[in-house]
């Protein structure tokens, strides 16, 4: 059967969901039928929408993957830089012994560099069973190029059924690299994972179109199925004192010349800039109406001992730099307090931030969108509301 | 990060037959006015900031050479293009509009009056974006009237010497292209009045002060002093003794860019006036479903079109070919700047007390729509050039 | 220098809204763009052209329509683009794109520089370019904020990172991926946009390919989209509403009641 996607003309009772839901308007309604032309895609968005009627079908046939029976336990990427495991591995981690408990295989990590010995002892203490290593001084940071070549063979040597990585600068640059030396497939920042209970492969859920909606992404066919993962979204693992795991070293692999060379890196730190660890976040948008008025935001901030946020709106202003951007397509924060001036809480900003401990929105329009996630709300005027507070916050 | 979105979505249900490269113009305008104008217009206007940036903004896509011969580097236009820009431009607003239109006063007398060398050399940096033009006719004691003029240029050898002041002049001080008036034949009045092209940075070409507006303050308007000043010979601007009529004859041609320019303004704020009037709401309803306010932009918007319909047919007219056109180019002009003065005191009228604040642009658009009224020949000029032609025609008709 | 420019026509997702009755997507007035990210790429290459001179070619995977962001992107300066386009390549997922772009630029022979833009605000996914990079088999580097310095043979950039900046070099040639802050993009100009109105867009399918059909479009997928939803709609907390000094004391003293710690600002 050739691939495509097909409706059945008996099934379809010419409802029109389909044709609502499709993202690239490639569905029309022609004699009371779906009918689907050349824009389609096969996001396969109407299959979802037709499941009560099951009119749409998309038959895939994909190309032979690896033998998946030879693949099995879990594995991830162990990220570091300048000596220091990243705070995403922690991460990783966890949700890698969330998918241990469903699937009971053991957890590996993948730890190659220069003088990364260290850090395999760490970690295990997360909960790893074993680490698969090269520590070679001819492997430095960001030699991407090198380090997939060395990544794949370890996995194709090792065959885990799982690999993943973090969603960061550089897991978003080295995976792919190496799912394309594997042939397999890679769903980036997934904000879920969880293992079918029948099937035992890996659910990997993702926001798309900027967090309007969530996609469920599976990899059926091929080995490893490949993941990664967004920052601040799953929960850290905690050290497990004593955890017995093994580092085993790969430095039989031969390490390829990189063509990357670095000749400079620098630390950029600003006690405003660093919002993806901060405590406290105040954050402002388009109700701020004029880049100076986020001197109000920062007064906030200040007065809370936290960091300054922004809105896509506001970055896209050019009020503030897109460092300080909250969303979908800036930064995932996770603070204690976050507080929202003047954002109206498009999807793609609360996406962002919405599993921050305490959400506080300030907004004019009690229809706000932003309120629907607030666990407290003022309606007012910014103007007023942050000036006041800060008066109290100082006063109090 | 900007929009790259089309951001042109004014539809006008009305149809005035524009080609399909005056509407891709149209659309560029209304992109560099909604993406790069709209965001500063308030910020220029209070610091008065000269907006070079978006001066460079519209050379690189090509505006200022949409009325410029094709020879010379442009698209080959005429005026009914120069006015499509302003018009657009105007609509977020018409100061830094004006650093194109003024340019445009400034570069009809070339095209029309320039020889070969003077075109070259100027018309194709001038459709670059590279250089500016500024008109200077105005002094002191003469506005509109050519024959009051007292500057000096004086021939000596290869060179003209002049000596005199120009004032109020757009774009002064930053255009690097100045054509300039001056009497070279005391004894003939009017008719001893010559153009001249005089460079920015020439020895005794200087810049008095700048103006401190009530509108159009992103634009620098300023006085050009002349002393001494040495050029050669060959920027004489067609012939000695043509400056009246080469004064006339731009002024014709451009009148219709400064009722584009009042009609942009006027379009501006009826459309934010016609947005805030849905948005308001007093007494549980939209400020726009009482009739008071229904009828105000009733009002507006029909004098808008007729001033649009005035406007484009002048410019057309113009680029037709047509030999007398000081009527209708003096009618758009003065139809459209009344029309822009009215509709922008209605629409801070709608706005309430906030139009009356520096919050809102409509109160801007007010100031802005002012001068519009006055530069260029004041409207009571204007309403003289009419009933002259008017009266010249029936005078004409019953012989 | 022959750079390559891959773009993609997305749907102005900023303008993407959700009905809530029926929980899908309004579409209604959502235009197609070129994908934000990769108007920075484009402006990139045009400037690099503009300083060091060669060509600028753009391409795209995609239906035929995405031929209108093509002559968009003549009409900002590039000089050639290329559509490849086959019913073979719906459906494709990272890797299968990655894939078919590869193959579209090795059929240009010896391109020097690929640029894209750090991901497409559709997928958000940014591995099209490390996946293409793949598949020519050359070094690649994402999230480049400056292009310092350019030679024959290698170039020099400043790479965004997490907490800075890593300077590096890499040889060409290589595939870069760009952020927003690397440039601002031009405006296009009318001669472009006239330009671009009498353009010939090459249309390229299979058959203008080396190429494995079993890599293209859903055969060569690995991934497969098993469910679409919309987000759970959240639920609203306490909302506040009077007066200014009423509200943000009672918010504080909830704050406190509710054992949330509101830090008073040190040395104020």
């Amino acid at each position: 059967m050739s691939n495509g996607i097909k409706v059945i003309k008996d099934k379809c009772v010419g409802c029109g969901l389909c044709v609502k839901s499709c993202p690239y308007g490639a569905i029309e309604l022609i004699d009371k039928k779906a009918v689907i032309n050349e824009k389609c895609t096969l996001c396969g968005v109407c299959v979802d929408a037709c499941r009560k009627f099951g009119a749409i079908v998309i038959t895939r046939n994909t190309f032979r993957g690896q033998d998946i029976a030879a693949y099995s336990g879990i594995c991830v990427y162990a990220e570091h830089r300048q000596g220091k495991l990243s705070s995403i591995v922690p991460e990783i981690i966890g949700a890698a012994r969330e998918l241990k408990k469903d699937l009971s295989k053991p957890i590996c990590a993948i730890l190659v560099g220069k003088d990364v010995s260290a850090m395999a002892r760490e970690i295990i203490s997360y909960g790893v069973d074993e680490v698969l290593m090269i520590d070679n001084p001819k492997i430095g940071d960001f030699a991407e190029d090198i380090q997939a070549q060395l990544v794949a063979d370890i996995l194709t040597e090792k065959k885990p059924e799982i690999f993943l990585g973090g969603g960061t600068i550089i897991g978003r640059s080295l995976l792919p690299k190496v799912a394309a030396k594997l042939l397999t497939g890679l769903t980036a920042d997934c904000t879920e994972l969880a293992i079918d209970p029948d099937e035992k492969i890996l659910h990997q859920t993702r926001p798309a179109f900027g967090g309007n909606i969530m996609a469920t992404i599976l990899c059926r066919n091929h080995r490893p199925q490949m993941a990664t993962v967004r920052h601040k979204v799953m929960k850290p693992a905690d050290i497990v004192e004593g955890y017995e795991g093994k580092v085993t070293d790969m430095s039989h692999i031969a390490i390829p010349e990189s063509q990357i060379e670095v000749l400079e890196f620098v630390e950029e730190q600003t006690e405003t800039v660093n919002i993806a660890d901060a405590d406290f976040i105040v954050s402002g948008g388009r109700g701020l109406k004029d880049p100076k008025n986020f001197k109000l935001i920062e007064d906030l901030a200040k007065a809370l001992g936290g960091a300054v946020g922004a809105s896509r709106a506001a970055v896209d202003a050019d009020w503030i730099p897109y460092s300080h951007q909250v969303g979908q397509t800036g930064k995932t924060v996770n603070p204690n307090i976050y507080v929202a001036c003047g954002i109206s809480g498009a999807i793609q900003h609360l996406a962002g931030m919405k599993s921050s401990d305490i959400i506080i929105a300030i907004n004019s329009d009690p229809e706000a969108p932003i309120f629907d996630v607030a666990h407290y709300g003022i309606v007012g005027d910014l103007f007023e509301v942050v000036p006041e507070m800060i008066k109290q916050i100082k006063g109090a | 990060m900007p929009s790259f979105r089309n951001t042109y979505i004014m539809e006008e249900n009305v149809n005035y037959f524009l080609t399909e490269e005056q509407e891709m113009i149209k659309e560029l305008a209304a992109k560099i006015a909604k993406e790069k104008i709209e965001p500063v217009a308030a910020e220029y206007d209070e610091n008065e900031t000269f907006p070079w940036d978006i001066v460079k903004v519209m050379g690189q896509s090509d505006l200022y050479g949409v009325f410029i011969p094709e020879a010379y580097g442009g698209l080959g236009g005429g005026v009914l293009e120069m006015c499509i820009v302003t018009e657009e431009l105007s609509k977020a607003c018409g100061g830094i509009a004006l650093a194109y239109a003024a340019c445009g006063l400034g570069t009809i007398p070339i095209i029309q009056f320039g020889n070969e060398e003077q075109k070259q050399k100027y018309l194709t940096k001038i459709a670059a974006g590279e250089w500016l033009a500024a008109f200077g006719l105005t002094e002191a004691d003469s506005g509109s009237d050519v024959s009051a003029i007292k500057m000096r240029a004086d021939l000596d050898g290869n060179e003209y010497v002049l000596n005199g002041t120009k004032t109020w002049i757009s774009n002064g001080g930053e255009a690097h292209v100045n054509v300039v008036f001056a009497v070279t034949d005391p004894s003939r009045g009017a008719r001893g009045v010559s153009a001249f092209i005089v460079e920015k940075g020439t020895p005794g070409f200087t810049f008095g002060k700048k103006e401190n507006k009530l509108g159009i303050r992103a634009n620098s308007t300023r006085e050009l002093i002349f002393q001494d000043c040495r050029i050669p010979k060959e920027n004489l601007l067609g012939k000695d003794g043509q400056g009246f009529l080469i004064a006339m004859r731009t002024f014709d041609e451009s009148r219709p860019g400064v009722a584009a320019q009042a009609l942009g303004i006027a379009t501006g704020a009826f459309e934010k006036a016609t947005a805030y009037s849905r948005e308001r709401f007093q007494r549980g309803q939209p400020i726009s479903a009482f009739q008071g306010v229904q009828f105000m932009l009733a009002d507006m918007a029909t004098q808008i079109e007729a001033a649009r319909a005035l406007t484009y047919q002048a410019a057309k007219s113009i680029d037709s070919g047509m030999k007398q056109v000081s009527k209708i180019s003096a009618m758009a002009k003065l139809f459209a700047s009344d029309v822009a003065m009215k509709v922008t005191v209605d629409a801070v009228q709608i706005f309430g007390g906030y139009g009356y604040t520096k919050e809102y642009p409509v109160e801007k658009m007010m100031r802005d729509a002012k001068i519009t009224q006055i530069y260029e020949g004041t409207n009571q000029i204007q309403r003289e050039i009419i009933a002259l032609n008017v009266i010249k025609e029936s005078a004409r008709g019953t012989k | 220098m022959k750079i390559v420019v891959c773009i993609k026509q997305v749907p102005d997702t900023t303008n993407v809204r959700i009905n809530p009755e029926t929980n899908t997507l309004i579409r209604e007035g959502v235009e197609s763009i070129i994908n934000p990210f990769d108007m920075y790429a484009l402006e990139e290459a045009i400037r690099l052209k503009e300083k060091h001179g060669g060509e600028v070619i753009v391409m795209s995977m995609g239906p035929p329509q995405v031929e209108s962001s093509l002559k968009d992107a003549i009409a900002l300066g590039a000089d050639q683009a290329i559509l490849l386009t086959d019913r073979a390549f719906a459906g494709a997922d990272t890797l299968a794109t990655s894939y078919t772009l590869a193959a579209g630029i090795n059929a240009l022979n010896d391109a020097d520089l690929v640029i894209m833009g750090k991901q497409a605000i559709d997928g958000d996914t940014g591995q099209v370019g490390p996946g293409v990079a793949e598949n020519l088999g050359v070094p690649h580097i994402t999230d480049i904020r400056k292009i310092e310095e350019v030679t024959d043979n290698y170039m020099v950039c400043e790479r965004l990172l997490e907490e800075g900046y890593v300077r590096l070099k890499v040889k060409f040639p290589a595939v870069i991926t760009v952020v927003k802050e690397i440039n601002e993009p031009r405006l296009p100009s009318l001669k472009g946009k006239m330009k671009a109105k009498s353009a010939t867009i090459l249309q390229w399918t299979t058959k203008d390919l080396d190429i494995d059909v079993d890599r293209l479009g859903l055969t060569g997928s690995p991934t497969q989209v098993v469910r679409i939803f919309t987000p759970p709609k959240p639920e609203g907390g306490k909302v506040y509403k009077g007066e200014t000094r009423d509200m943000v004391s009672e918010l504080l003293s909830d704050l406190q009641a509710n054992g949330v710690a509101i830090k008073k600002s040190k040395g104020n």
